[in-house]
């Protein structure tokens, strides 16, 4: 199990939360990893807390993160940092929604897809995956926005790094 | 062979596509929901029951003349279509029936975290469980077989961990094609008067035995060769719990829940020094083994509540009970902000109503600011209960209880209380208060019998709420928009509890979430000149 690279997201429901969680385990299906992915929702789609666990490596068992084992904390609500914070491992990286400057986005609605752009700069998953499962995961006239959102991501995680 | 990532509940839709489904039926509930309509999106047929009693008679009925269906439902659900359910066992069926429960453990989205497979025990069926959508896939397509070759209803386990998480699927290609259903009269085994059903009993139990024995030697418990110093005994994503957790222990991971492979359990128990049944919920597992004079240790009872995880099962098995550590506190759900339930809770609130509350997206108003509901037990709970308040109390405070239900519910088990209301009306009379937003909002925005549409969204017959009450002989009925008029709402339901007589007032509203596609599909059906929906203009 030590090759698996555990994720969680983290955020408010209508936030995108889910949809993130989905284009990280679609890249990583892509790139021919064993994936995993578990979240709940249900009443969490009315403005609650929701978290989803994306695992993926050579062989992955169990579909949740163990708490405090997370390798990457993806929060997108800022109420939720200091909520979620005990699920990241200690040599963790926290990837905060102000990591971006929501203003320089192209949409609002993009946050998630932005920090899955800073989250890609710590993986080692190749472009094309996870630009085919963006294009998978959203509607045509999204995409281009989208890609935009993800690439200014990058940016902004290489800056902060 | 096609590979791809899906959930459980999507692979389960896929069996039932690759397994040859006649029918899927049931009922949404939160996990299991996305079945039907992965099913019906796959080009299966798919619709949804008023309840999951009546799905379940409906797959029945089908199963009789020799199809193959597939019900769905969440555990609760069972509890409603348990009636059916236990007599099912006795008839057996001629095609093949699989019913779906999905369990809730730690109640995501649940009002209590029973245990389906006591049903299993209780009912005489067998019962598989899966650990993730492979084996969600794989079970649900050896549920049907195993369902036609014993002519047996057949339970599949699901769990929210299941049903919602998402991994690795490879389709089987050709699964042989399912036959044409064809009715064959069996009136012995199919009507359960006191006669045929002794008997009936006799062959279950029989069908019973023989399953059991051949439980034995299936491929459906795994035994994982490892150290003989500890072996762990699970069942459904469990067990990867527990690979992860201890991945030096020999491991027994049982698929087949009921009835259980006792001699490979013994076998495996006794191979091993120390050998632990780690379950989420009951000690079912466990409970049996030892009946059976097997000795293993259970896990303690303080594991009994809410989910198993990886740090759990290693606590389990260190036998650490020092106290864990308390789950992130998330912000609660509430209602949207411009939701059509808000000018009825403020008046609820301002006219100090008691109110019996029932299950949708309105049980959230019993969150601050408003704390509105006084009670809130089971689906279609809120009449009776409502009743029965009104029945005991004093007359002042009699006349302050209203029951409110959403209109999904009120098809699902309220319309039963309706009748109840007006065959024993109490006293003081009693005002229900129907959430009609056109929608099953909860679950993700699923049709049901009073919005006119189908599972696809397409036109079909249109049951009303208020003209079923005014056909009941209830003294009042008033449709009203809280949104448009909320002075209005207020001033009618004042003046209702005021008299002691039946009323029902339909709030009626859609969900703001759910607004836009309403219009999209009356556009479509206006469209296509359908003359199934003349209430079209009403909603
Ligand atoms: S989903 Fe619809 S019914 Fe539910 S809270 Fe939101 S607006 Fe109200």
């Amino acid at each position: 199990m030590s090759d698996v690279v555990n994720v969680v997201f983290a955020g408010l429901g209508g936030q995108g939360v889910i949809k993130a969680s989905d284009i990280l385990a679609d890249a990583a299906f892509r790139a021919g990893r064993d994936v995993k992915k578990a979240e709940v929702h249900g009443m969490s789609q009315r403005g609650g807390s929701v978290t989803s666990d994306v695992r993926f490596g050579r062989e992955v068992l169990s579909p949740m993160v163990p708490r405090g084992e997370a390798h990457y904390l993806v929060v997108l609500s800022p109420s939720e940092v200091a909520v979620t914070r005990p699920l990241l491992g200690k040599a963790g990286v926290l990837i905060p929604p102000d990591l971006v400057d929501e203003a320089a986005l192209p949409n609002r609605k993009s946050l998630n897809v932005a920090l899955l752009g800073a989250l890609a700069r710590h993986l080692d998953l190749p472009d094309e995956h996870w630009l085919a499962a963006i294009r998978a995961a959203l509607p045509e006239r999204l995409h281009e926005v989208n890609e935009r959102a993800f690439r200014l991501g990058r940016e902004a995680a290489g800056r902060a790094g | 062979m096609e590979r791809r990532l899906l959930s459980g509940d999507e692979a389960v839709a896929a069996a039932a596509m690759d397994g040859g489904v006649h029918l899927g039926t049931g009922y949404p509930g939160t996990p299991s929901t996305e079945i039907l309509e992965a099913f019906s999106a796959l080009g299966g047929r798919a619709q949804w029951a008023p309840n999951e009693k009546v799905a379940l008679e409906v797959g029945l009925g089908a199963a009789f003349a020799g199809a193959r269906a597939v019900v769905t439902m969440k555990h609760v659900g069972l509890n409603v279509a348990a009636d059916p359910l236990f007599t099912a066992a006795y008839t057996g069926v001629s095609g093949a029936l699989v019913v779906v429960a999905a369990d809730d453990p730690g109640m995501a989205s649940s009002q209590n975290e029973q245990d389906s497979r006591r049903y299993a025990i209780a009912a005489g069926l067998p019962m598989l469980e899966p650990a993730d959508s492979q084996e969600a896939y794989e079970l649900a397509l050896a549920a049907l077989e195993l369902s036609q070759r014993w002519q047996l209803p057949v339970l599949l386990r699901m769990t929210t961990r299941v049903c919602h998480s998402k991994s690795i699927v490879t389709r089987q290609s050709a699964v042989a094609p399912a036959p044409v259903p064809r009715f064959a009269r069996d009136v012995a085994s199919r009507v359960m008067i006191p006669a045929y059903a002794r008997p009936a009993h006799r062959r279950l139990r029989k069908k019973l035995e023989s399953l059991e024995a051949w439980g034995e030697t299936a491929p459906l418990a795994i035994w994982r060769e490892g150290s003989k110093a500890l072996g762990v005994i699970a069942n459904g994503v469990t067990a990867r719990h527990v690979r992860e957790a201890a991945p030096e222990a020999s491991l027994l991971e049982l698929k087949l829940v009921h009835p259980l492979p006792l001699e490979k359990i013994r076998a495996f128990a006794a191979s091993v020094e120390r050998c632990v049944v780690i379950e989420e919920g009951d000690p079912v597992i466990a409970d049996a083994v030892r009946a059976a004079g097997i000795p293993v240790e259970g896990k303690a009872p303080s594991f009994r509540f809410g989910e198993l995880d990886v740090p759990r099962v290693r606590r389990i098995l260190a036998r650490d009970l020092s106290p864990e550590p308390e789950a992130p506190k998330g912000k609660p759900p509430q209602l949207c902000e411009a939701c059509p339930y808000h000018p009825v809770y403020s008046t609820l609130k301002k006219l100090g109503c008691i109110v019996a509350g029932d299950i949708g997206c309105y049980t959230l108003g019993v969150l601050p600011p408003y704390e509105g509901m006084d009670t809130c037990v089971a689906m279609g709970a809120s009449l009776g209960v409502g009743l029965g308040l009104r029945h005991v109390l004093p007359e002042e405070d009699a006349r302050k209880v209203v029951s409110i239900i959403g209109d999904s519910t009120f098809v699902h088990t309220g319309l039963n209380g309706l009748v109840e209301m007006v065959y024993n009306p109490p006293p003081t009379g009693h005002v229900l208060v129907v959430l009609d937003n056109g929608t099953t909002a909860m679950t993700g925005q699923q049709e049901h019998p009073g919005t006119g549409r189908t599972l696809d969204h397409e036109p079909t017959a249109k049951l009303s709420i208020e003209g079923l009450a005014r056909a009941l002989g209830v003294a009042n009925v008033d449709v009203v928009d809280p949104i448009a008029d909320p002075a209005g709402f207020e001033r009618l339901l004042a003046g209702r509890l005021s008299r002691p007589q039946l009323s029902v007032i339909v709030a009626r509203r859609p969900c703001i979430l759910a607004a836009a596609d309403i219009r999209k599909y009356e556009k479509a059906a206006a469209a296509a000149g359908c003359a199934a929906c003349p209430e079209v203009e009403n909603v």
